[in-house]
């Protein structure tokens, strides 16, 4: 079931590739039907989920690939896992629904989008460290082929920029692999089986060398200060359906990294290096703040957001590694919220990206001070905008709230100095709210003249999303009975 | 214990008007309707906020953190819960008739802020609390900033809701503490937790509380909230969500009381905030903006209630200050829309242009002079004499601060019943500079303010016998003591203010006026500094980092070009050198070979010739030669053969 649905997307790209003649509606719809019936799966997939135990994976399968290295076709998912499969899901279907109006070669752009979510799907479902870093790096490939492609502004610069930056990080988490494969005793690239063994606990400097080479590489990916400079530029010039992807899926590979390969291979080193992964996280969750604050360009503001909820999630797994008896349940929390933030941010900043599009294709900017009283021209765009901002700066009744507040319940019990990473949560609702105003309201002005509303395709690709935040934010449970349990594996696997 | 339907009457309560609301928030043809829809929602509301008062019943499902989402209606929630659901029908009422473009918008999001102050009112754990206490402040934003077209709404919007949200992290903080120090997040196990813990947790609560409450310092974001449609400052600002501050303070009042210091710090708070803002209430001289910092005054007794313990006279006073105020600033409301000013000079004598207004209106400031027997007289005793009982230094400051609100509700009194003709041109003069006056009140807007101006006059009767007695029952309370001396002293107090203020008027300077320059302060002390840091991050950002990254590709670029050059120059030109040098000596050598071992070849072939040319010699055709060369050769043969042998 799950190679089914991680390769059908990759068949259907393949047949669109094959198929010139195939024409722009057909391809369109068979983009969105592709991704509904991939979602559908993966809903059913969730519905027969039941929580595997320490160390297991549900819906397994194995195939011999590599064997000379130990290596093999081994695919799962648990609680960490699933989750970010759904979400990806949710959210390649939205860009299929966006993509209906799409006019630059749209067969092409389905197909690739098609390839990416393959990609994507597998790195999540993955549990051999080779096939993580195949797809790590396909996906980076395909995300340079969007931008370059369909970008506007500087993006052969930006597309260059991301793809040598990210495939450098890359490296160095290829270096961190083969360390723990060689420090295995067999020599393996299994993640249970390297999870289980936890090879470098006895060597702390061979460990913390190994857990630096795979920090550095998650840490550009994910990204953190100060390895971020390539996302600004990146979504600035990226087309809608690529930021929305770039900041909604690839980011997370960066933090799924550190859940699923850092904290259970390496607990030593995890725990004794837990201060900076913290340092590291608070830091961004301020910088990233205040640099969106500053900024007159939207799309670049979203992107400086993302490094500050990324910083959220750092700042949890890194209070993860500071082990001790009273700070079990507070570790469990955060845990917790971190995988959440890691869903909610998705859907949230996928739909922030989707919206900061309609901006572009109307009137070709996204400078904030070039529009006025928006709100007048486009309601349905204020509405839906103002939706997604609350849901960004933390609001509850959705999914950020239920993240930031176990986050922060978890992180500043077991570790009371974060408590300073709050001030992220106001300066975030504190520039959201000026960009609202900004755009939409008061004198209608600038390029809001004449500004044509929301498309039925873009409703439904952005609606959809904030909907599921809201209902995510107001039945939590369904979420959280998923993550909870793989959320107190991590936490006791840490703890070794 | 209540059953089923209680349990349900609380979830609809909570429900139904966050459902309707929120679908008439976002629907945009559904103006014509949203009255009527708002109304009876607000109706069925009101009616089961009894029916739980009633039944008391508890509810709770899963949420997060290991802790639920949970309610619970204790007698505290019983007495407010109802308040709070009546005032908002009211309003509805008078928006009905008030508010006409927007109406579905303006509707759904006065639902949804029903909805959350109820939960607000009713949750009885952190996470549920913290849910409905930020939805609450997101409400207000949207509505402070109702009309959006005017720029400098929306920014009084933004104003209130980041200066509510900075003291919303004292939640957020108190929410952590409360789990490390390992009481659980239920509201009712806080003071259980250990002693460090409980008091973060102490003081995350009470900076959240002072926040909301618009207390010393935050109080400037009230000020801004009253450019908002006057039914949100009568909802809103005066009556739940300001007053939500000071009922988290009577909810945790055990927590208070356990810390040892957060009571005696709340009470000393609040008197403060009395005394500074009735002085600046004093000075106001636009309508909203008294009332305005008459509510934070107000709501200073009710956060005094919760330092010195008595969540009774506390609650008491909170349920007939939210009547009374929200009383005038529908009346305050009804005068802008009726003459387009709510500057108090602009309103001289307004009272007897359109009589009902007029007088319900005046009940209510006699109420808020304190005036026997008005309710807050009444209320207001019974927190200040709890408060002697601690000290009388904050009963003093106490007893001032009534002196105080006696002055400014005076003042209001004095200029809306105003007959001096001179007075009137002058404010005829300033009618319509805000908005084109109607000229009308219409039915809709006055039928509110009768019923309120009921709830202003009784409502006293929670602070006396017998029903005094009652609530304190109900919150949990010992018998409460009734102080007649205290009571007759207020009393005689706010009627000689009163006249006194009738008499003389009251001083107006310019700090009061600008509100203690709070605002500006905020802005100099935390915005500017802030937005500074941000720019400074940002250029930081793009100049440094970018640039570092940037640089190490630009020097990838150069080290990869002066590879290339070496390449070309100094490996590939050692490759030519070396062809060169090979050609080289393969000319050296082919000349050699032309040379020597050719020319020795040569000189033997030359050698040859001449032994050729000097063997012909003896060729030389004479006979004698022949003879000659026959007998040397003979003579030769013979002496080798002599010799041989």
């Amino acid at each position: 079931m799950l190679s089914l649905i991680v390769f059908l997307p990759l068949a259907a790209a393949a047949v669109l590739v094959a198929l010139p003649r195939i024409g722009d509606v057909v391809a369109r719809w068979l983009w969105v039907a592709v991704t509904a019936v991939d979602l559908a799966l993966v809903v059913a997939l969730w519905l027969r989920y039941e929580s595997p135990g320490s160390l297991g994976l549900a819906f397994e399968e194995r195939a011999a690939w590599i064997p000379g290295v130990n290596s093999s076709y081994h695919v799962g998912v648990d609680g960490l896992s699933l989750p970010l499969v759904a979400m990806t899901a949710v959210i390649f279907l939205a860009c299929a629904v966006y993509g209906l109006h799409e006019r630059d070669r749209p067969r092409i752009q389905a197909a690739l989008f098609l390839f990416l979510q393959s990609v994507s799907l597998g790195l999540f479902v993955s549990a051999d460290l080779i096939l993580f870093f195949v797809f790590f790096d396909l996906s980076i490939v395909a995300m340079y082929f969007v931008i370059a492609g369909w970008g506007h502004g500087d993006s052969g610069r930006s597309a260059m920029k991301f793809f040598l930056y990210t495939f450098l990080g890359s490296l160095a988490l290829l270096v961190g692999f083969i360390g723990l494969y060689l420090a295995a005793d067999p020599h393996t690239f299994d993640m249970v089986d390297l999870a289980e063994a936890a090879p470098l606990a006895q060597s702390p400097l061979a460990g913390g060398l190994v857990l630096a080479a795979i920090l550095v590489g998650l840490a550009v990916k994910t990204p953190t200060v100060p390895f971020h400079t390539w996302l600004p530029p990146a979504h600035t010039d990226a087309p809608a359906v690529g930021s929305a992807v770039l900041a909604g899926v690839l980011l997370k590979m960066g933090t799924y990294g550190f859940v699923r390969i850092a904290m259970p291979m390496l607990p030593q080193a995890w725990q004794s290096w837990a201060w900076v992964v913290i340092v590291v996280g608070v830091v961004s969750v301020l910088y990233g703040a205040l640099v969106a604050l500053a900024q007159t360009n939207f799309k670049r503001m979203v992107a400086y957001t993302s490094v500050n909820h990324m910083g959220y999630i750092a700042l949890a797994v890194g209070v993860a590694g500071l082990v001790a008896e009273d700070t079990t349940q507070a570790r469990a929390v955060a845990v917790t919220g971190a995988v959440t933030q890691m869903v909610s941010h998705g859907l949230i900043t996928g739909a922030l990206f989707l919206l900061a599009g309609v901006l572009e294709n109307r009137a070709s900017t996204y400078d904030m001070d070039a529009y006025g009283g928006l709100a007048a021209p486009a309601p349905k765009f204020a509405t839906l905008f103002a939706v997604g901002a609350f849901a960004s700066l933390g609001l509850p009744a959705f999914s950020g709230f239920i993240a930031e507040f176990q986050i922060f319940t978890g992180s500043v019990a077991a570790a009371p100095v974060t408590a300073i990473a709050l001030l992220g949560i106001l300066v975030t609702a504190a520039l959201f709210l000026r960009a609202l105003q900004r755009i939409f309201t008061g004198e209608t002005r600038g390029r809001s003249v004449g500004f044509a509303d929301l498309r039925a395709s873009e409703v439904w690709s952005v609606g959809p999303l904030l909907v599921l935040s809201l209902v995510i934010g107001v039945l939590p449970r369904p979420l959280l009975d998923v993550i909870e349990p793989a959320a107190g594996v991590v936490v006791d696997l840490v703890g070794r | 214990m209540s059953g089923p339907n209680g349990d349900i009457a609380l979830w609809l309560l909570v429900l139904l008007p966050a459902a309707v609301g929120g679908v008439l928030a976002v629907s945009r043809r559904a103006g014509p309707v949203a009255a009527p829809v708002s109304l009876g929602t607000a109706s069925v509301t009101a009616a089961l906020s009894v029916v739980v008062a009633l039944e008391r019943p508890a509810v709770a499902v899963p949420f997060m953190a290991g802790a639920d989402f949970a309610l619970g209606v204790d007698g505290l929630a019983a007495l407010v819960t109802p308040t709070v659901a009546v005032v908002t029908m009211l309003v509805l009422l008078f928006a009905a008739g008030e508010i006409r473009e927007g109406r579905a918008r303006f509707h759904g999001l006065m639902l949804l802020f029903a909805s959350s102050a109820v939960l607000t009112v009713t949750a009885t754990t952190l996470p549920t609390l913290l849910f409905a206490w930020e939805l609450m402040g997101a409400t207000s934003y949207a509505l402070i900033g109702f009309w959006w077209r005017e720029d400098h709404r929306v920014s009084s919007g933004l104003t209130a809701f980041v200066t509510t949200r900075t003291a919303d992290l004292g939640l957020y903080v108190a929410a952590a503490a409360a789990l490390a120090g390992g009481a659980g997040l239920a509201l009712a196990d806080l003071p259980e937790g250990s002693a460090g813990w409980r008091d973060v947790v102490a003081a995350g609560v009470l900076v959240a509380a002072l926040g909301k409450a618009a207390q010393l310092p935050f109080s400037f974001w009230l000020s801004r909230a009253m450019e908002g449609p006057s039914p949100v400052s009568a909802l809103l600002h005066s009556a739940a969500m300001v007053a939500m501050g000071g009922y988290l303070l009577l909810r945790t009042e055990s927590l208070l009381a356990a810390t040892g210091w957060a009571g005696p710090t709340a009470a000393w708070l609040g008197a403060a905030t009395a005394l500074v803002m009735g002085a600046v209430a004093v000075t106001q001289r636009d309508l909203k903006q008294l009332l305005a910092a008459s509510t934070a005054a107000q709501l200073a007794f009710v956060v005094m209630a919760a330092g010195v313990g008595t969540v009774a006279g506390g609650a008491a006073h909170l349920v007939a200050h939210a009547s009374t105020k929200a009383l005038l600033f529908l009346a305050a409301g009804a005068w802008l829309t009726a003459l387009g000013t709510k500057q108090l000079s602009g309103l001289s004598g307004v009272a007897r242009r359109w009589r009902l207004v007029g007088w319900t209106a005046s009940l209510g400031a006699v109420a808020l002079a304190g005036v026997a027997p008005l309710s807050l007289w009444a209320t207001k005793d019974a927190v200040l004499a709890e408060a002697l009982k601690q000290s009388p230094w904050l009963y003093s400051a106490g007893v001032a601060a009534s002196a105080l609100s006696a002055a400014y509700a005076g003042k209001v009194l004095v200029v809306v019943w105003r007959l001096s003709p001179a007075h009137g041109e002058a404010a005829e003069s300033q009618h319509d500079e805000e908005l084109t006056g109607t000229r009308h009140v219409g039915v809709l807007e006055q039928a509110p303010l009768v019923v309120l101006a009921f709830g202003a006059v009784v409502l006293g009767g929670l602070a006396l016998p017998p029903a005094d007695a009652l609530v304190a029952r109900a919150v949990g309370e010992g018998r409460p003591h009734v102080a007649v001396p205290e009571l007759v002293a207020s009393a005689v107090l706010a009627v000689a203010v009163v006249v006194a203020v009738a008499r003389w008027g009251v001083p107006e300077p310019r700090w009061g006026l600008r509100w203690l320059g709070l605002e500006t302060a905020a802005r100099a002390v935390v915005v500017r500094p802030t937005l500074a840091v941000a720019h400074a991050l940002a250029r930081f950002d793009d100049g440094v980092l970018d640039r570092a990254v940037t640089g190490m590709a630009t020097g990838v670029l150069a080290a990869a070009r002066g590879s290339a050059r070496f390449d070309d120059r100094v490996l590939d030109r050692g490759v030519e050198a070396t062809s060169t040098t090979s050609l080289r000596a393969a000319e050296r050598a082919a000349r050699a070979d032309d040379s020597s071992l050719d020319g020795a070849v040569e000189w033997v072939a030359t050698g040859m010739r001449r032994l050729g040319e000097v063997a012909r010699r003896p060729q030389s055709g004479q006979l004698y030669q022949y003879y000659l060369q026959a007998v040397v050769v003979l003579a030769t043969g013979v002496v080798l053969l002599v010799l041989v042998r």
